[in-house]
């Protein structure tokens, strides 16, 4: 158990395992994430009062769910950072934002979009749609304090108290729907209790989820690769790597 | 199996996939704005570190580079 926290903090074994993992990880991924869309595009029916519009659902809730799944990851590896000073926590981190910035915009995009035929209005500012602005807000600040510090230590910090303090977002987005009774429909999925979707919309749904989950898994790998290399520019292995990627051409 | 698929599609002709009951427009490009991001967040992280790892062999090629020369000169 001891020997495997002492192998997550050394870079070359990280740099080795992801890359393993991807090899298998990202064709799966790509093919759930084809599977899904034909699904839910060419084989389920129109829904009853929204008709082909809601079709957009199979990429609105994965990547909203996602999103804020990807804003734990952030602050847990931003707390693990602060408490116990780990540097690959501090790169975990630093390589969440990116993703969860690009999937909370997809959220808000395909919303806009999906609320134009069927609210008839791009936006509105109820509590869902804006808590989860305020999520994009949170992760692209997260970005932008990172490169406003010369100090990589002092940035991880920062970071790490931001994302810290920004999970009080979280419990918001999540319950805005049943406190403030708007636009924005209450959720369809439940662990407990019957589930206000049918099941031929639901499975392709829970398809496109787990794709999405793994999407920002190899997201987040390839990010952390990138950044482990670029830190550990003075060490022999990424040396002998940079050599052995230049001489294969 | 490919029958068996073909007949439970719900659409059934290109024209009634893309119009999608005048839905097209939206549902279209909501697919088309995710596809485009996605693909931007799987592609920048390889370049990136394909280009950080160029760079580095070129400055190892460089110190070695000039290593040779000093020698030659002495």
């Amino acid at each position: 158990m001891w020997s495997f926290f002492h192998k997550l903090g050394s870079p070359p074994w990280l740099y080795a395992i992801s890359g393993s993992i991807l090899r298998w990880l990202l064709p799966a991924t790509l093919l759930a994430l084809a599977v899904g869309l034909a699904w839910g595009l060419l084989f389920t029916g129109p829904e009853a009062r929204q008709g082909n519009s809601y079709r957009i659902i199979y990429i609105h809730v994965p990547a909203a769910v996602v999103a804020l799944a990807g804003y734990y990851v952030m602050a847990i590896a931003g707390a693990v950072n602060l408490i116990w000073k780990m540097k690959m926590a501090d790169v975990a981190m630093k390589s969440a934002a990116p993703i969860g910035a690009a999937l909370t915009f997809i959220a808000l995009v395909t919303g806009a979009i999906w609320g134009k035929p069927t609210w008839g209005t791009w936006w509105v500012w109820d509590a869902r749609i804006t808590s989860m602005l305020i999520l994009l807000f949170l992760y692209l600040g997260v970005l932008a304090l990172y490169e406003a510090f010369d100090n990589k230590a002092a940035a991880g910090k920062a970071c790490a108290v931001l994302s810290l303090v920004g999970m009080v977002n979280i419990p918001i987005i999540y319950k805005s729907v049943d406190w403030w009774y708007s636009l924005h429909q209450p959720a369809s999925i439940k662990f407990i209790g019957q589930s206000t979707i049918d099941s031929s919309m639901l499975h392709p749904l829970l398809l496109m989820i787990a794709a999405f989950y793994a999407l920002f898994t190899c997201c987040l790998l390839l990010n952390m690769r990138a950044e482990l290399l670029q830190r550990e520019a003075r060490t022999n292995w990424v040396k002998k790597l940079a050599v052995a990627a230049d001489s294969r051409g | 199996m490919w029958e068996a698929l073909s007949q439970k599609l719900y659409f059934h002709s290109i024209d009634a996939l893309l119009a999608m009951d005048g839905h097209g427009t939206f549902v279209w490009s909501a697919y088309l704005i995710t596809v485009v991001v996605v693909a931007a967040i799987l592609i920048a992280p390889r370049r990136r570190q394909r280009r950080f790892l160029r760079r580095l062999a070129g400055e190892i090629k460089r110190a070695r580079g000039d290593r040779a020369n000093v020698r030659e000169d002495i």
